[in-house]
């Protein structure tokens, strides 16, 4: 399998930019290709893909290759396997990324079976073996527990998908040069077989969980959804949101979207305050990126002081009103 | 409708981090008497999704587990809470499976149950957490797949189904057969019931070998498997009363400019 050259990329689109993720897999892709001392190649599917092309170049791309035709409007498995099916064969790619997003965890690993070679989903480093070449991936398994190690010795492309905000991307260049090619998979549309009906947006009331500054997460302790509300409260006076760990969103509490871990949304904002909470490992594996942790809880032993910088051992229906209102005092003086 | 949900067993994801332990030679968890085996809670409510179909409009739910002797457990378990069929594949060829030979091999033991509409599994493993194994299945079986979702409907001979993205969900018309993976936003799964628990107890179980079904080699390999270390730093703020230490917790934020 000498053949097989370079890194490809699959990048994505979020409201019609060039997602975050992507630019993390360029920033990743360009540092594995300048080891490889091969080239970095994008790849966009879609329909009426706007300039991110270049967008790609000036992040890191050598060759950015578009796939754009009304088949591709919504994202279905189907279709997208089978156009980056036809351009691994063509390009034959050394190695092969993808976001841990809903699309790339649902089309890496049906992608890697079609291709015959092995993949590593929501992989947070990843290493060239100086002599090897191998790509050595680390992923977190048992819920965030453990770390493991995985390479792929014979199959090709070598294949992971990167988890969100674990890598870090380039600097914009302006002045990098690159070429954008238009690809055709000439993908046969009977060999669709599901479609997308129907899109349902779950409704954000202010900012969004991912992208807050300061994330209020709450427990199974909390106890209710009425209980929820004081959460929210804070959320407002710090200008951040709230999430929650599995419990409260299995509960009813709060929306299931809310869900902060392993399979909800990652977060890693300036300040995170979690309340009554334990600090399980799945629920660890979508914060503990958090650049300020602060727990309140009332066992000593909770597993959440383990990671937090500034804790609070003690019952937070007495303390959190009183928080409260000395952060409102302090942010109005 | 002829339905089949793989489950798997594996040391209880519950478990406390202060408990948790691995063997780093055999780079696998240990289980112990404070970590049991369970199965996989993705699983479950893949065994529940199946159920859900058979209660609207009947049809034959069968469990199909690869694992050590102990799976029979994970398979029973899945009964007592209604299934009506189990299939154990256990095999020492079987033991260094990682996802593409696992998928493999339970891919030709689904094609030897013959008849199927629709195939359940977790959205992932509460071990590996590899999240691939039900794409691999539907690739080699050459059905479509839709992961991962939380509600599964049958309409006019397809199944609709809602499959979860980051900011809401799809609805997803899909021709059958499928695969769909199950994920937690399902909803909790029922409790087996004493009946049910007394029905399981009675069926037997059908085991298979790699004699009946073969067995497949590893795709990828494990350099290494380690629990990292975290540094204990938490500064903890005190009060005479909780309503004092929120107070203190405050001016201690803002004293950080974290407020």
């Amino acid at each position: 399998m000498a053949e097989n050259k370079g890194v490809l990329i699959v990048g994505e689109l979020s409201d019609g930019k060039l997602a975050s993720i992507t630019a993390e897999l360029l920033g990743i892709g360009r540092k594995l290709a300048d080891d490889l001392d091969e080239g970095l190649s994008a790849v966009f599917i879609g329909n009426g893909i706007t300039d991110v092309a270049g967008e790609a170049i000036t992040l890191g791309a050598d060759k950015v290759y578009v796939i754009d035709d009304p088949l591709f409007k919504d994202y279905v498995t189907d279709s997208y396997v089978g156009a980056l099916e036809k351009l691994s064969n063509d390009q034959a790619p050394e190695i092969l990324l993808l976001g841990q997003t809903s699309m790339g965890r649902d089309l890496a690993p049906r992608l890697a079976f079609r291709l015959g070679t092995a993949v590593t989903l929501d992989c947070v480093d990843l290493v060239l073996d100086p002599d090897t070449k191998l790509l050595q991936k680390s992923k977190p398994v048992y819920g965030g527990n453990a770390m493991a190690v995985y390479v792929s010795e014979e199959g090709r492309p070598q294949m992971a998908t990167i988890r969100p905000k674990a890598m870090e991307p380039l600097e914009q260049d302006v002045s990098r040069k690159g070429e954008v090619i238009p690809f055709d998979p000439a993908l046969d549309e009977s060999a669709v077989r599901a479609r997308v009906v129907e899109k349902v947006k779950e409704e954000v009331v202010g900012i969004k969980l991912e992208d807050a500054d300061v994330v209020i997460c709450g427990g199974r302790g909390i106890g209710s959804a009425e209980a929820f509300e004081q959460l929210k409260e804070l959320a407002k006076i710090l200008n951040g949101a709230v999430g929650a760990t599995r419990p409260p969103c299995d509960s009813g509490w709060v929306p299931a979207h809310l869900q902060v871990g392993l399979t909800g949304k990652l977060v890693s904002p300036t300040l995170y305050i979690g309340i009554a909470l334990s600090g399980s490992s799945q629920h660890q594996a979508g914060m503990s990126g958090s650049k300020n942790i602060v727990a309140i809880n009332k066992d000593p032993e909770a597993n959440i002081f383990g990671i937090a910088h500034y804790g609070v051992v003690g019952d937070y229906k007495k303390l959190l009103p009183a928080f409260l209102e000395k952060c409102k005092e302090l942010l109005s003086g | 409708m002829n339905m089949i949900v793989c489950v798997k067993q594996v040391v209880d994801p519950e478990t406390p981090a202060a408990a948790f332990k691995i063997d780093p030679e055999a780079k696998r968890a240990v289980a112990s008497k404070d970590r049991p085996l369970v199965i996989s809670p993705f699983d479950e409510q893949a065994v529940e999704a199946a159920l859900r179909v058979k209660d609207a409009q009947g049809g034959k739910v069968t469990i199909l587990s690869l694992g050590g002797e102990s799976a029979k457990d994970v398979v029973k378990h899945s009964m007592a809470m209604g299934a009506d069929a189990g299939v154990l594949l256990t095999d020492p060829a079987f033991d260094d499976s990682d996802s593409f030979a696992t998928a493999a091999v339970l891919a030709e033991a689904i094609k030897k149950i013959g008849e199927y509409d629709i195939v359940f599994c977790g959205r992932q493993e509460a071990d590996w957490d590899a999240g691939q194994v039900g794409s691999g299945i539907a690739e080699l079986l050459g059905i479509p797949s839709v992961t991962p979702i939380k509600k599964i409907e049958i309409k006019d001979g397809k199944a609709v189904v809602e499959r979860v993205v980051e900011d809401g969900y799809e609805v997803i018309e899909v021709s059958l057969p499928v695969l769909v993976t199950v994920s937690n936003e399902l909803g909790e799964p029922r409790y087996a019931t004493l009946k049910g628990i007394m029905a399981a107890a009675k069926k037997q179980l059908i085991n298979w070998s790699s004699q009946d079904i073969g067995a497949v080699p590893a795709k990828s390999k494990m350099l290494k498997l380690f629990i990292p270390v975290h540094e204990a730093r938490c500064e903890f703020i005190e009060g005479e009363t909780p309503e004092e230490a929120g107070v203190n917790l405050a001016v201690r934020l803002r004293e950080a400019k974290l407020l």
